[in-house]
């Protein structure tokens, strides 16, 4: 049962250190290593929802996970090793298939989007030598994203072209090429995957909320490297403000009407996101290197204890 | 010329004379490349293949027409580049979101407009 209870207890710290970590600002000055932090914080997480049951199952073996798994595959029957333990073992086996399910399903969606997004850029995207490396989208809403990949292709539309200046665009570019580089794509995959597995956690959501927002503050970090201080500020502040520049032909009656209205403003997370990120690019933070070792260190030991838990 | 390419010159065509081309039209009409008859076979097969042009029957051979308007595909693009499209899979990672409900129901009545449209066009 002392299996068990170790577990139990790396899913209470997982949790509570997910707590820490969202609520946390010195991340914001040093997002790569927060990054880091969160995917040991993940896969503790799964290593030890697995465990869980399975340790409770096993524990008539009074052994390690493995060694006992090992035992049981031998055809050895504990004393005292019932049918409730066997269904533990079985659900620990779910969750296992559960939590690797869900990330390959989200990860082959995300692949066939991709593919589909692609085709129709190969269609309708053009060159322009205003926005270059970038494919340019003839439409007026501002826009600007990597479609991620082997081969990452970044893509601006026209309302973002003319919303800019060129050092804005220069540093917009450089910021989404960085999500290229550094595949940002698959740091969030696990996330996203957690919360299709867990639709109903919030804190699972608050999670991938904030390491969405970690990333784009590293991309952030990245272009403000190779430009202008201020350009990208400038061109987070446009997008922000960047109104609605869509004329629809045939859709002009609604529009009208609308337009009498103030526009609906929907404080979504995006929009407390691009204020932080705003923020920080005003200022000029140090890097939390305290505070950011202290976090490896323990999600670190995290991650090492749970793997020796199934080990041991 | 790559595939891509030759996809986009075969879409071209088929946009811009707005009626159902046969092999043969989309051919005549991209003569100033010397494609030869089956290169362009296979092309609108790889695009139907993807739902991207509509075939049918037109007498012995058969005639081909974009699935969506130009505009359409942008749409389509536009609503997932801003996080907008009911999938919602991690496909894209954005520079920021800037979107009024309003920009979100006129891309979204694009291409409703355009379903009802192919539809009628059918009949």
């Amino acid at each position: 049962m002392v299996y068990a209870v170790h577990f139990a207890v790396a899913v209470l710290a997982c949790y509570l250190i997910a707590q820490v970590l969202t609520r946390s600002t010195w991340t914001y000055n040093s997002p790569r290593v927060a990054i880091v932090c969160w995917q040991a914080v993940g896969l503790a997480l799964g290593l030890a929802a697995i465990g869980l049951p399975l340790a409770a199952g096993l524990a008539p073996y009074d052994d390690g996970v493995g060694n006992a798994l090992m035992r049981l595959a031998s055809g050895e029957l504990a004393p005292g090793f019932g049918l409730a333990h066997a269904a533990l073992v079985m659900a620990g086996f779910g969750v296992a298939g559960v939590l690797t399910g869900t990330t390959v399903i989200c990860g082959l969606r995300a692949l066939s989007a991709q593919r589909r997004h692609r085709d129709l850029l190969t269609l309708v995207a053009r060159d322009d030598p205003a926005a270059p490396g970038a494919l340019v989208l003839d439409h007026p809403s501002a826009a600007a994203y990597c479609l991620p990949g082997v081969r990452p292709t970044v893509v601006v539309s026209a309302g973002t072209l003319s919303l800019l200046d060129r050092a804005e665009l220069a540093a917009v570019l450089s910021h989404e090429r960085a999500h290229a580089d550094e595949r940002h794509d698959l740091v969030l995959l696990p996330f996203t995957a957690l919360c299709r597995a867990l639709p109903w956690a919030a804190w699972v959501r608050a999670a991938r909320d904030t390491v969405a927002l970690l990333v784009e503050m590293r991309a952030d970090d990245r272009a403000r490297r190779q430009h202008m201080d201020g350009a990208l500020a400038a061109a987070l502040l446009r997008f922000a403000s960047a109104p609605s520049r869509v004329t629809p032909a045939g859709a002009l009656g609604i529009a009208e009407s609308r337009s009498t209205r103030p526009l609906p403003i929907t404080l979504s997370i995006a929009d407390s996101h691009l204020d932080a990120r705003v923020r920080r690019l005003l200022t000029t933070g140090r890097p939390a290197r305290v505070r950011g070792a202290i976090a490896l260190g323990v999600t670190a030991t995290l991650v090492v204890t749970t793997v020796a838990l199934f080990v041991g | 010329m790559r595939l891509g390419e030759l996809e986009r010159a075969v879409m071209d065509v088929l946009w811009d004379r707005g009626t159902p081309l046969t092999v043969r039209e989309v051919a005549e009409a991209l003569q100033n490349r010397e494609l030869a008859y089956t290169t362009v076979m296979t092309v609108l097969d790889r695009l139907a293949g993807k739902e991207m042009v509509e075939r049918e029957r037109a007498g012995r051979a058969w005639s081909y027409r974009p699935a969506a308007s130009r505009e359409a595909y942008i749409a389509q693009l536009m609503l997932d580049a801003l996080d907008l499209s009911s999938s919602r899979d991690a496909a894209l990672v954005r520079f920021a979101r800037s979107v009024s409900g309003t920009e979100a129901e006129v891309l979204r009545a694009a291409l409703a407009e355009e379903a009802a449209d192919g539809r009628d066009g059918k009949d």
